[in-house]
């Protein structure tokens, strides 16, 4: 009987994922409403519980993607893997108005460039902080410092070692999951209220899940504006940081 | 048809993500540089073109809208298939710089608003 069950949950594993991220939303949106009387919206409460349930999953099954690698949970794993993610944010430009977009064309490449340094410059200082001395392991810590895929692939290209690599990707990941959860309530901050600064902070992040989670529990009508910049942000960081930024820190140390 | 609007959706993210890559390649990264970018660019672009021979009715508007609606519950999706495990054993280093990063982030975003806005007038 149970068997059975768990079969037909997980042969059909992406309706499955349909029907338990409906379930989590709504309930998600149950809180909002009944519990911080709508102050906390909807959405960001079911980012916030499908991270604690990403955190639960990887205790339980140990593996690297979260509630995912549970059997009857793998299609929430593609459902939100890379694929979907980034047809979604595609759809999302379907409502953007070429005047913003152009408005904030220039500045918006600038801050990509800048993100990439300005998050690397930091990365590397504090891994100086804690004692790393040698410039391949504060390249690699400071290219996690941009995005957790900026991370690994510097520190491959550098023979980095697998322990700082892995470090490299925690840096990363505490980025994305910080932006995801902060964003909603920095926002009124920081006046991340227009097409204008959602792209400057979208290049600035440059994690394209931390902005894509961020700005959909914010005003999912700045998505494909954050989303834009942001989406160019690890290109530029897997160019940048093996190349000019090591050379940078290589010079210094 | 629906399927048209899906179809001219996909168009644009297999455009992209092979242009993305294609830049990669030129630029010596095995990345995708901005494929994703690229592709929303293609999609604005073709959206806004009178006169083409793609007409984008409502019916085929209906099927990219659906994706677009679709985005909050895939980024609850990808939320719980983060590794939180991972990001929270890294410890205090990797905690100590990704806050660090973040809130110097969102610190800069205001800053490079107006200076951006100030070097126009």
């Amino acid at each position: 009987m149970i068997d059975i069950f768990n079969n037909t949950l997980i042969s059909n594993s992406i309706i499955t994922a349909f029907l338990f991220i409906g379930v989590v939303t709504y309930f998600s949106y149950w809180i909002s409403k009944n519990l911080t009387g709508g102050l906390i919206h909807g959405s960001a409460i079911a980012i916030v519980l499908g991270l604690v349930l990403a955190y639960i999953g990887g205790l339980l099954e140990g593996g690297t993607k979260g509630l995912a690698d549970m059997p009857i949970f793998a299609g929430v794993g593609i459902l939100g893997g890379a694929m979907f993610r980034d047809f979604a944010i595609v759809a999302t430009a379907f409502g953007v108005d070429i005047r913003n977009l152009k408005e904030a064309g220039f500045i918006g490449s600038v801050s990509i460039v800048f993100g990439v340094v300005f998050s690397f410059l930091i990365g590397a200082l504090v891994a100086l902080s804690f004692g790393y001395t040698d410039a391949i392991s504060i390249t690699t810590i400071g290219a996690g410092a941009a995005t957790y895929i900026v991370g690994p692939v510097t520190g491959t290209a550098l023979s980095a070692s697998t322990e700082v690599i892995a470090l490299s990707v925690a840096v990363g990941l505490i980025k994305s999951i910080l932006v995801m959860i902060m964003t909603p309530f920095i926002a009124p901050i920081i006046k991340l209220d227009n097409p204008y600064s959602a792209m400057i902070f979208g290049g600035l992040m440059g994690t394209t899940s931390g902005v894509a989670g961020g700005l959909a529990a914010t005003n999912p009508k700045l998505v494909p504006y954050g989303a834009m910049t942001a989406t160019f942000y690890t290109g530029v960081g897997c160019l940048l940081a093996p190349s000019v930024l090591f050379l940078l820190i290589d010079f210094f140390i | 048809m629906v399927v048209y609007g899906v179809a001219l959706l996909s168009f644009c993210m297999l455009a992209g993500v092979f242009l993305g890559r294609l830049l990669g390649y030129l630029l010596g990264i095995d990345a995708n540089v901005g494929g994703i970018g690229i592709a929303m660019l293609l999609l604005i672009f073709i959206a806004n073109k009178k006169n083409t021979a793609i007409k984008i009715d409502a019916s085929s508007k209906s099927g990219i809208n659906f994706w677009n609606a679709m985005y909050i519950p895939i980024v609850v999706a990808m939320a719980a298939k983060q590794n939180v495990l991972a990001a929270i054993s890294g410890g205090w280093m990797a905690l100590t710089a990704g806050v660090l990063v973040v809130f110097l982030s969102f610190i800069a975003v205001p800053i490079l608003h107006k200076l951006s806005k100030s070097k126009e007038h």
